[in-house]
């Protein structure tokens, strides 16, 4: 049986012949739009054989510019993930503190660099190095980029921790305390390792955002990443569509494989016999994304709608709905 | 303290107001785009719905500053794009909403898809039993409860959207990163000049998001 919405009757024979008829119009639409793009390319040149073929012939465009690029793309993601993680625990942890001169410092500084764009911080970073520190010209790009990014994914990740540990059943920290433990250890010992292991998926997610992220510092500081040695190929090779094109597969590739990785830990953490079965998703439709998640509204917003729907939305249609109509 | 803000020299308002200017065409533009993706998503012609499905993995994966960089660099200069305008100016700030809808769209299409979930199965069996058709079932009946449940996550794309359209600095339109590179690279109060445009952009996104905070519970369809 295909994949049946409630949105729609099973198509009879007219209905069939009506679909097959829209899907016609739309092949034909698409085709003249990418038809118009093709000749748009090909008047400026831009299908040429040799501007694309470099990328075969020529090793010297993926050892000179595009792996070392992917390789600082990569360098800078996992360095602000590692450095964003235990700052956003500790933030996380200290918006769920009893004692208010904990939690509201960190309420303020957690909701203020989510709601600065990260390139503002970029920047400023980018000067603060320049100025008051005697951080090298060459890896000042690669300290501002990545505390950029830690600064705005720490205050991401520490709400991924709070909703975290807020979705835990309340058994759990009940029977801890029960059983004798003081905060600080019902927090290391029981709450906390739950919480990380239901957090894996969203903070895979998050380092997709953080991927995507890095890009600011290419085109804004000059960090040698994967964009801007993109545009180092397209002055060398005069190939600008091709050599954005072949970045954006790499990004996209690169992206996807993270991607897949966050939905099968998700997967495995839901049907899983041991730990909570909770997971906290960084869902794509609330924007955990790019300068993203942006979210001034001081409510956990943030964990709400993933939580609300924990079927997901892979389905097209609704979950969980009959696919016979 | 403040004599570094020379506003003949530096004009603060007029790269917010381009900011604002980036964030309102670029949503309307997005909203508008990302309903008829979330409507390919879920329609019955399966050439459309791999369509709505490629081009959401794809654009959601790709980096937004590529996206913006290849409307200028891709679009704009190789291939002579002008986006209906002889000004330069024009054309970068065309091409970069350009850029924007292309990428938020894809947020508001997810967004709208699980707002679509959250319809009751009984709504659009029923509006199928009276013998609505599929646009009919979705422009009548799911679409306008799907769009009071995703108030909220629609409000985050926006604030989203709203710091994102620093990135058009990348490609310099002079919005409001753009001017703070400027400013600093020009003036000697570092600390102050991050502060007064962190300051624009909590001006800026605080409010949209308690309106729209305030909006989503009013309009949420209670069940």
């Amino acid at each position: 049986m295909t994949n049946l919405s409630v949105l729609y009757d099973a198509p009879g024979p007219r209905a069939k012949r009506r679909n097959a008829l829209y899907a016609v119009l739309f092949v034909a639409v698409l085709g003249a739009f990418f038809w118009w793009v093709v000749r748009a390319m090909n008047d400026k040149n831009q299908l040429d054989a040799e501007k694309w073929d470099v990328f075969v012939t020529d090793s010297r465009i993926w050892t000179t510019f595009l792996w070392p690029g992917l390789q600082d793309t990569l360098i800078a993601a996992g360095l602000s993930l590692v450095i964003a993680l235990p700052l956003g625990v500790v933030f996380g942890i200290g918006r769920l503190s009893d004692h208010w001169w904990i939690r509201r410092p960190c309420d303020v500084i957690v909701e203020f660099f989510r709601a600065v764009p990260v390139l503002l911080m970029m920047i400023f970073a980018n000067q603060a190095y320049a100025l008051w520190s005697d951080v090298d010209r060459d890896v000042r790009p690669l300290y501002a980029v990545v505390t950029g990014l830690v600064l705005y994914n720490a205050s991401v990740l520490a709400e991924i921790v709070r909703a975290g540990v807020l979705t835990l059943p309340r058994g759990q920290g009940e029977a801890a305390r029960a059983i004798g433990l003081r905060k600080g250890q019902t927090m290391v010992h029981v709450l906390l390792p739950q919480a990380v292991t239901a957090m894996l998926p969203a903070i895979v997610s998050q380092l997709v955002v953080i991927v995507k992220d890095t890009t600011l510092g290419g085109a804004m500081l000059g960090y040698s990443e994967l964009l801007s040695n993109a545009r180092l190929v397209s002055t060398n090779y005069a190939n600008t569509i091709a050599a954005y094109t072949v970045a954006a597969i790499l990004f996209i590739a690169l992206n996807f494989l993270l991607t897949s990785l966050a939905s099968w830990l998700e997967n495995r953490l839901r049907r899983g016999k041991r730990g909570t079965g909770v997971v906290v998703k960084n869902d794509p439709t609330d924007p955990a994304d790019s300068t993203s998640m942006a979210s001034a509204i001081p409510t956990p917003q943030v964990s709400e709608p993933q939580l609300a729907a924990p079927a997901g939305v892979a389905a097209p249609g609704k979950p969980g709905t009959d696919p016979t109509p | 303290m403040f004599d570094f803000l020379d506003l003949e020299q530096y004009d603060l308002f007029g790269a917010f107001w381009t900011t604002v200017q980036l964030t309102v065409y670029s949503a309307i533009g997005s909203l508008i785009w990302g309903t008829i993706l979330a409507g390919m998503r879920v329609s019955p012609v399966p050439i459309m719905r791999a369509f709505g499905t490629a081009y959401v993995h794809i654009f959601r994966n790709t980096p937004l500053t590529l996206i913006i960089v290849f409307c200028s660099l891709g679009l704009g200069q190789t291939l002579q794009f002008t986006m209906f305008s002889d000004e330069i100016d024009t054309t970068g700030f065309r091409l970069a909403v350009l850029g924007f809808i292309a990428y938020t769209s894809t947020f508001v299409c997810e967004a709208l898809r699980s707002g679509i979930n959250t319809v009751p199965v009984g709504q659009a069996e029923a509006a199928r039993a009276i013998g609505l058709g599929f646009g009919q079932v979705l422009r009548i009946v799911v679409l306008p409860q799907a769009f009071r449940a995703v108030v909220a996550p629609l409000a985050n794309v926006l604030i989203a959207l709203t710091k994102n359209t620093t990135v058009a600095a990348a490609i310099g339109v002079t919005e409001a990163a753009f001017l703070m590179r400027t400013m600093i690279e020009n003036e000697a109060n570092l600390i102050p000049i991050a502060l007064l445009f962190a300051l624009g952009f909590i001006i800026l996104t605080l409010p949209t998001g308690l309106f729209l905070g305030w909006l989503a519970k009013r309009v949420a369809v209670k069940r």
